[in-house]
């Protein structure tokens, strides 16, 4: 029980560290507070180091602290919708078992992109917004792609 | 290669080639679009693209904005990191110049009023 405690508080801090590199860069494209979602690659690894339940936590917790940390009200939304899609998608991916865990990440990472951009249309009561879709479409694969390598190599070699 | 990474390569590939044939479906048009220019959160002025024109903001800390054949463009600066100038020109609805050091925004909007709440952020 101890060791896990461990697991979950050192996750939530390597998110916060990610969030905070994060919170640093420049994406153009992105509305203000949207975030490419680095942060994803704890999430994935949880998912499959640790299982589905595991992974929710870590996914809720890093959302909740990273917007006291960090945000507002907006961002808080946005981080949440966007976590939560992505997880749902990527659970349901990693179940049906027909992509590495590379596709389930860059299905992840867009996925997170669409649930802030649906929470930015409903907040700002417009549909214009549906412009950003190509835009947040690509970066959400691109960093999927990047956090889906760099995870699978963390999920199978880090000890943990 | 196996199965799965096959798999991953074309969910990845068609991902992008949908981004970029909506990309090109749905970019609006510069006609009618101005450049917006918010610091620390606050409207300063708007240009329209479609007049060309050197304007710079600030004065200690200073951004030149510089609008040319429909596009805007932060041509100099003196903050310390140059993402401004780095992001070069912008034209589209929805495109920005973010100056983080001077708190510094320029955006492209349409013709039919603010797109975007200044709250949001
Ligand atoms: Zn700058």
């Amino acid at each position: 029980m101890k060791k896990h405690v461990a697991r979950y508080a050192l996750l939530a801090a390597l998110a916060m560290v990610l969030s905070w590199l994060e919170s640093l860069l420049v994406f153009p494209g992105l509305l203000p507070g949207m975030k490419v979602g680095l942060t994803n690659i704890v999430v994935l690894f949880a998912l499959y180091r640790m299982g589905l339940r595991d992974a929710v936590r870590i996914s809720l917790v890093r959302v909740i602290l990273v917007s006291i940390t960090f945000g507002n009200a907006y961002s808080f939304a946005y981080s949440l919708a966007g976590a939560a899609l992505s997880l749902a998608v990527m659970a349901g991916l990693k179940k049906w078992d027909a992509f590495s865990i590379l596709g389930v990440s860059v299905a992840g990472g867009v996925c997170h992109n669409l649930g802030q951009l649906a929470v930015a249309m409903a907040v700002l009561e417009t549909a214009r917004l549906g412009w950003y879709l190509p835009v947040l479409l690509a970066s959400g694969t691109a960093a999927g792609v990047v956090i889906g390598i760099a995870g699978g190599l963390a999920a199978e070699r880090v000890k943990f | 290669m196996d199965k799965k990474r096959m798999r991953d390569i074309l969910l990845a590939a068609g991902l992008l080639l949908f981004a970029g044939i909506l990309y090109l479906l749905l970019r609006p048009g510069g006609e009618g679009a101005w450049a917006v220019v918010t610091a620390d959160g606050q409207e300063m002025a708007r240009y329209p693209l479609s007049e060309d024109r050197q304007v710079t903001i600030g004065e200690a800390d200073y951004n030149i904005l510089e609008i040319k054949d429909g596009a805007a463009a932060v041509i100099e600066a003196n903050c310390g990191d140059h993402t401004c100038v780095r992001t070069g020109a912008v034209s589209r609805e929805g495109e920005a110049i973010v100056c983080l050091p001077h708190r510094l925004i320029v955006r492209i909007e349409g013709g039919e009023g603010p797109l975007f709440d200044a709250s949001v952020g």
